[in-house]
């Protein structure tokens, strides 16, 4: 018999392990042969640990087993009797049938680890292409691919990758940013856990196109079994020619390593995590250079998010058409949204960009997990704007977001039901831009800490009637006075709680209760 | 190894100077060299920063500075196991901040706060080393503080 159990961080989280280990020992105590592949995770949260079955019919599901019910699976199992934990055939899911799977098409299914299984369902397609068309051709899929940087500033990563093509360097880096940050995502860790091939070859890619020979993933430190599962996968790479002199047999060379972060938030931005990975503190560059002219120990470096790496396989695979045809206006492809917090189908959700946040949050999220009504939702991780419903009729793509005062990010959406307290989450803003600041300008260092100060009062039910005049004067020092996102943005969250739910901010609003 | 405060000065030399060695001919070694100082020393001693800065031809100054910019590298070590809590905002939607106090009123556990583990559909969240908890009420907390505590 074979099952499947993920092996992804947030099903060991709530127990997959566990599980795991009572299934091997239930199945050595009765004598039966099973065995278990450690898959990455489908994606839907709230079904962890979520094992399957093969069947000729196809996996069937059996979902948030614990391992006080293993035994009475078991036996259903081999009665072939029904368990109350079935929920039936996994692809039919609506949650799973609604997507659309680019990026994601492996995560879920196949051994992660296993260089044959990514081969079998589609892996390296993509490279062997790539090798054929040589730089420029793979440079001008991707550009016709309208593939954009999904690690939140939706750059054309085809145009990034042509710029580092053309500038001369003695050598050039590929640098992959898994530092995800942002509170709210996870669709880097997954596929880190649950398809790290797919990234390494996305990176080769990636090097056959720039010309580079060496590449790094900064991985943060939060995620040690994404750092072990990349690093047993690139090991594995190199035995099969996806990473080494020759690469799939050909003249090219490319490899690559895991640097891991140290827990600063901020070394997500591209050159602090430049300077991180050459050994320096995580203090944010003045642009320009450009990491494209001059990053990685002064060379072109060409710095991609996870996803926007991971894209690039199918593109190369099927072509940029086929990539394209999916999205809206500028917003060309899919997305994997995030889907997180107070909400009762919260995970992993790929599909065009175009589908609205009602849809995303009320549909396919199926409202709060508290069952009470939906009051806000941030989009686009710590530095993303809140928005209530009567905005969820905005299309998720970069434009839309933009134009409504907020930004798609890397695409976590953050539900919250209707006892939260905007003003405390406006604090939590700058309280967290404080705690993150790498220090270089003062608008970001000393404004968030005053804006700490004067949310905290507000919050206290000691606000004055200047302290909201005051507090949109410096967002406005912030959002024009600083060198990164990390200052400019966090009056994303802020102002836009106090737009849309001036109510939280009203001076004489109660004390916040005693916890 | 977790060598507490006091624990032999040439130990601590030993220990760092076999670490330097791993790395030492990388590019960019320095964070990998004090990432691997505090996971097996459990914080990054005083006495490692000169070994640690001729070894890579830097300033003391330099090595200091990097090691006060990053959370997780820490100049003392733990005196109580460490609780990771996650208090970012998708932990917060879930009730994060209800949970809290179960941890942060323990004596046999040290609370620290991160923000995101990566696990915001399955929150609240926590980690103790490399293992992470997701789903945190009231009786997963008190069995993670019993197992972290232990
Ligand atoms: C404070 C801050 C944090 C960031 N964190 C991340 C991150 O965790 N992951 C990421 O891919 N990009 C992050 N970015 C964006 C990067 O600077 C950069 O735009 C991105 O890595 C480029 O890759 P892409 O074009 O593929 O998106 C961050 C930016 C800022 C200002
Ligand atoms: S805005 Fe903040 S994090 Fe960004 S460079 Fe300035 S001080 Fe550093
Ligand atoms: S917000 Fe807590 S795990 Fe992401």
């Amino acid at each position: 018999m074979r099952v499947y159990l993920p092996c992804d961080a947030a099903a060991c989280a709530v127990g997959a392990d566990e599980v795991a280990a009572e299934l091997a020992a239930q199945a050595r105590a009765c004598g039966i042969e099973i065995e278990i592949v450690r898959t990455g995770s489908r994606g839907l949260f709230e079904l962890e640990p979520l094992l399957e079955i093969d069947t000729p019919e196809g996996r069937i599901g059996y979902a948030r087993l614990d391992p006080d019910a293993i035994a009475s699976w078991l036996s259903a199992i081999l009665d072939g009797a029904q368990h109350s934990s079935a929920v039936g055939r996994v692809e039919d899911l609506p949650y799973l049938k609604r997507q659309t799977r680019l990026t994601f098409a492996r995560c879920g299914i196949t051994d992660p680890q296993s260089i044959a299984d990514y081969r079998a369902h589609g892996g390296l397609v993509g490279l062997e292409r790539a090798i054929a068309l040589g730089p420029a051709g793979i440079v001008q899929q991707v550009v016709d691919s309208g593939l954009r940087g999904r690690g939140g500033a939706g750059f054309p990563t085809g145009i990034k990758w042509k710029t580092v093509l053309d500038t001369p360097g003695a050598r050039k880096f590929v640098v992959c940013n898994a530092d995800e940050g942002d509170s709210g995502t996870f669709a880097d860790r997954m596929l880190m856990e649950g398809d790290p091939f797919v990234i390494i070859e996305g990176m080769a890619i990636a090097g056959l196109a720039v010309g580079a020979t060496r590449g790094y993933i900064y991985i943060r430190s939060e995620y040690p079994h994404a750092i072990r599962a990349m690093r047993r996968a690139i090991e594995t790479a190199r035995l099969h020619d996806l990473l080494g002199p020759s690469l799939l047999g050909s003249r090219h060379a490319f490899d690559m390593e895991v640097r891991v972060g140290a827990g600063a938030y901020v070394c997500g931005e591209e050159t602090s995590l430049l300077e991180s990975i050459e050994g320096r503190r995580g203090e944010v560059r003045a642009k320009p250079p450009l990491p494209a002219h001059s990053g990685l120990f002064g060379m072109p470096t060409a710095v991609n998010n996870v996803l926007s790496l991971a894209a690039v396989p199918f593109i190369l695979a099927e072509g940029a058409a086929a990539y394209a045809d999916f999205g809206m206006g500028r917003s060309r492809g899919t997305m994997p949204i995030q889907l997180a917090g107070n909400i009762r189908n919260g995970g992993l959700f790929e599909t065009g960009f175009g589908i609205t946040l009602g849809e995303l949050v009320e549909d396919i999220g199926g409202g709060t997990l508290s069952g009470r009504p939906v009051r806000a939702v941030q989009v686009g991780g710590p530095l993303g704007a809140y928005f209530p419903p009567a905005m969820f009729h905005l299309p998720f793509d970069y434009e839309s977001f933009t134009e409504a005062g907020g930004l798609i990010g890397h695409a976590g959406i953050t539900v919250f039901d209707d006892s939260v307290d905007m003003a405390r989450m406006a604090r939590f803003a700058m309280q967290f831009c404080a705690a993150e600041s790498c220090g270089k300008c003062t608008p970001c260092r000393i404004g968030s800490v005053r804006g700490f100060e004067l949310l905290d009062r507000i919050v206290a039910g000691d606000g004055v009637g200047a302290d909201l005049a005051l507090l949109e004067a410096l967002c406005e020092t912030m959002k024009y006075g600083s060198l990164c996102a990390l200052g400019g943005f966090t009056p994303y969250p802020v102002m836009s709680a106090l737009r849309y739910f001036p109510e939280d901010f009203a001076p004489a609003r109660r004390a916040e209760p005693v916890q | 190894m977790i060598v507490q405060k006091g624990s032999e000065p040439e130990a601590v030399a030993r220990g760092v100077a076999a670490i330097v060695a791993r790395h030492e001919a990388r590019e960019g070694a320095l964070l990998p060299i004090l990432n691997d100082i505090q996971a097996e020393l459990g914080h990054v001693p005083a006495g490692a920063i000169p070994i640690v800065a001729e070894a890579l031809n830097l300033s003391r100054a330099e090595v200091h500075g990097v090691v006060s910019f990053y959370h997780d590298l820490k100049r003392e070590p733990p005196d109580r196991p460490v609780v990771k809590l996650c208090r970012a905002e998708a932990c917060q939607a879930r009730g994060a901040e209800r949970i809290a106090h179960l941890f942060e009123g323990d004596p046999r556990i040290a609370v620290e706060t991160v923000f995101c583990l990566g696990l915001c559909a399955s929150g609240p969240s926590a980690m103790v080393g490399d293992r992470v908890f997701g789903r945190i009420d009231e009786a997963r907390a008190r069995r993670l503080i019993e197992e972290a505590g232990r």
